[in-house]
């Protein structure tokens, strides 16, 4: 291998599980000390994934690179990574202690560095003084620590986490995800993270990889996946948006153009090429559109207001353009607590914030 | 209202009585001092039947021996066989990701000696160590009855495994586990209630059978059952009666046992819950 080789490179994986493929020629590289997420609705492949890079499942084709070595034969005890089960899998007949060593234990470790270290463990995961309690006699909370712990004791090269929030409530899953940063920027090793939360991978990860049927939609930092989707898939997954389907109108220079969509004229901008005539989707957050007496952002486009709801400080609005096309708004409600239902207002957004991707009706996420 | 609960209470007395009346006579008569062939009138207490049970000649002892040895050698070959072969079965068809025809078909087949008519089965036997010149009675009997107990441990086994979460044989793998080590540290801590549950009920069933046992065991007492069979051909002995109180007491202590223990494990899992 060369001096190039990413830490772990995941190279044109294929899954058959003999009813249909699962993986489509999958290809991914992560750098040490990334922590990467894997997004998708259920079924687009990213267990498959994990299991294939923990060793718990083969590819039916391809490779998996790990530290520069071809680990793809390799069973999962020899590889040095570690997961983190979505039902836990603590051991039930064995106390927090034995949990956390049993990995220890079998690599043959002394006992008195199998104690120090297991105490270490619990001690990251802030569970010291818990080595007696059995796993049923634990919070859910606690019992994903421990799970944390029993992986991390081992010292892997990467850590594999299986949605390992899904089963918490809101409230101790959001308290878990500051956690497992904390913990990611603490031992600094590898996390791959399965999700299938958008707002969990946007909070957590340096990278996000959108699946979906057994493909990568997008690889790129959270404010990449959010700001410039790649595909109609992509901008419907993460976050809210108005998805505006029209037609490329005229295309001006620097990236300018104007989609017409339910009669409507408007102005978008996109790095990619487009022609007239192209079928395209333009992706507004509710958050980026203004509206007000003014033209806004430079757009001069007329809107009817067509019904608003107040919830928690935001307020959502309703707007009309043209004759039929409807658009959400998102504002904090302090600010435009003047108009009425049925006012008329100018509405605008930056173009730059508003991504186009092409059109693709088998693409829309639900 | 009431009325009504008069008949139910009326009717469950009655299928109590029919149920344990005759067991009762059993056990009254076995302290029954009329050494008649066929005692009826009831002339007496004594507990001489219970003094000559294992003494003399045609007492019990050796037969109740042969019963424990063959019970006991039967018990262990088919918890070893019922339990690997479940637990086997199961990973097997975790491995392979869905169920498959033949699994069903391996369940069957495991299934089947309970199946099959026990005089089918012991006439089997008995054709079959016969043409493979096996003679010695032990061995036969504990053959026959490892082939009866292996479903009892197999099914229960069975049960438990396909409840297990299979995340945890991963998690294990996952810790550097080798399969044998996942058996010995993991499957079978978490059957062990299981594969113990199977065993009573197979060591039950071997102190138990008849119809086997007549057919494949050759010349001699036998075992229990056999005995018993054989002295009340020539009328009731009062000494069977006393055998057959003392093996009711055996298995209400046993049954009482299991009781408790379920009521102790039930106990100390509410009080997981409830920390």
């Amino acid at each position: 291998m060369s001096e190039q080789t990413p830490f772990l490179r995941l190279e044109n994986l294929s899954k058959d599980y003999g009813q249909g493929m699962v993986l489509h020629s999958l290809s991914l590289d992560v750098d040490a000390g990334e922590f990467l997420t894997l997004l998708g609705p259920s079924g687009c492949g990213k267990t498959t994934t994990l299991r294939i890079i923990a060793g718990l499942e083969d590819a039916t084709e391809g490779r998996v690179y790990l530290d520069g070595a071809d680990v793809t034969k390799l069973p999962p005890e020899k590889r040095n990574l570690n997961t983190v089960f979505q039902s836990y899998a603590l051991f039930p007949h064995m106390n927090v202690f034995q949990n956390v060593a049993y990995g220890l234990k079998i690599k043959k470790v002394p006992k008195a560095e199998i104690q120090q270290r297991v105490m270490e463990a619990l001690q990251l995961v802030q569970l010291t003084g818990y080595e007696k309690r059995m796993p049923s006699q634990l919070s859910g909370g606690q019992r994903q620590r421990v799970a944390i712990a029993r992986a991390v004791v081992l010292r892997p090269k990467v850590l594999l986490l299986d949605e390992p929030l899904g089963a918490l409530d809101l409230k101790l899953r959001q308290q878990m995800q500051q956690e497992l940063k904390r913990l990611q920027k603490q031992l600094g090793i590898t996390f791959i993270y399965i999700t299938h939360d958008q707002e969990e991978a946007l909070n957590m990860s340096s990278r996000i990889v959108i699946m979906r049927e057994g493909r990568v939609e997008q690889i790129g930092t959270p404010e990449e996946v959010y700001e410039h989707p790649a595909t109609l898939f992509a901008a419907g997954f993460i976050g809210q948006s108005n998805l505006i389907h029209g037609v490329v109108d005229k295309v001006g220079e620097d990236g300018q153009m104007t989609i017409l969509s339910e009669g409507v004229s408007l102005p978008a901008y996109a790095e990619k090429e487009y022609h007239p005539g192209d079928k395209v989707v333009l992706c507004l957050r509710p958050q980026r559109v203004r509206y007000g007496s003014e033209p806004q952002h430079g757009l001069d486009l007329q809107g009817l207001i067509l019904d608003k709801e107040y919830s928690g400080g935001m307020q959502h609005t309703h707007i009309r353009l043209g004759d039929t096309l409807d658009i959400r708004v998102m504002s904090q409600s302090s600010e435009l607590d003047s108009y009425q239902i049925g006012d008329k207002v100018h509405v605008g957004w930056s173009i730059r914030h508003a991504p186009v991707v092409p059109d693709n009706p088998a693409e829309e996420a639900q | 209202m009431k009325k009504k609960r008069i008949g139910s209470t009326l009717f469950l007395t009655l299928v109590l009585l029919f149920l344990y009346l005759p067991i009762v006579v059993v056990i009254v008569y076995s302290f029954n001092d009329n050494p008649a062939r066929i005692p009826l009138q009831f002339t007496g207490w004594t507990t001489r039947w219970y003094e000559e049970l294992f003494a003399g000649k045609g007492g019990y002892g050796s037969a109740l021996v042969l019963s424990l040895q063959v019970a006991l050698w039967s018990v262990l070959s088919s918890v070893v066989i019922g339990t690997l072969g479940a637990v086997g079965m199961v990973q097997a068809t975790l491995r392979s990701g869905k169920g498959s025809r033949g699994d069903n078909l391996m369940e069957s087949i495991a299934i089947l000696p309970i199946m099959i008519p026990e005089i089918i089965l012991g006439l089997a036997f008995m054709v079959i160590f016969d043409a493979l010149g096996i003679k010695g009675n032990t061995i036969r009997l504990v053959l026959a009855h490892t082939t009866f107990c292996i479903p009892y441990v197999f099914l229960s086994v069975k049960s438990r495994m396909v409840s297990m979460d299979t995340a945890l044989f991963d998690a294990a793998r996952d810790l550097g586990a080798t399969q044998r080590r996942i058996l010995r540290d993991i499957t079978l801590p978490l059957c062990a209630p299981a594969i113990l549950s199977g065993a009573f009920l197979a060591f039950a069933m071997s102190m138990d059978d008849f119809v086997i046992s007549f057919f494949v065991y050759g010349v001699g007492e036998g075992t229990l059952p056999l005995k018993i069979y054989s002295s009340v051909k020539t009328g009731v002995s009062l000494r069977v009666n006393a055998l057959c109180t003392l093996m009711i007491l055996a298995v209400f202590l046993l049954v009482a046992m299991n009781q408790y223990l379920q009521a102790v494990r039930a106990k100390k899992e509410r009080m997981l819950q409830k920390a």
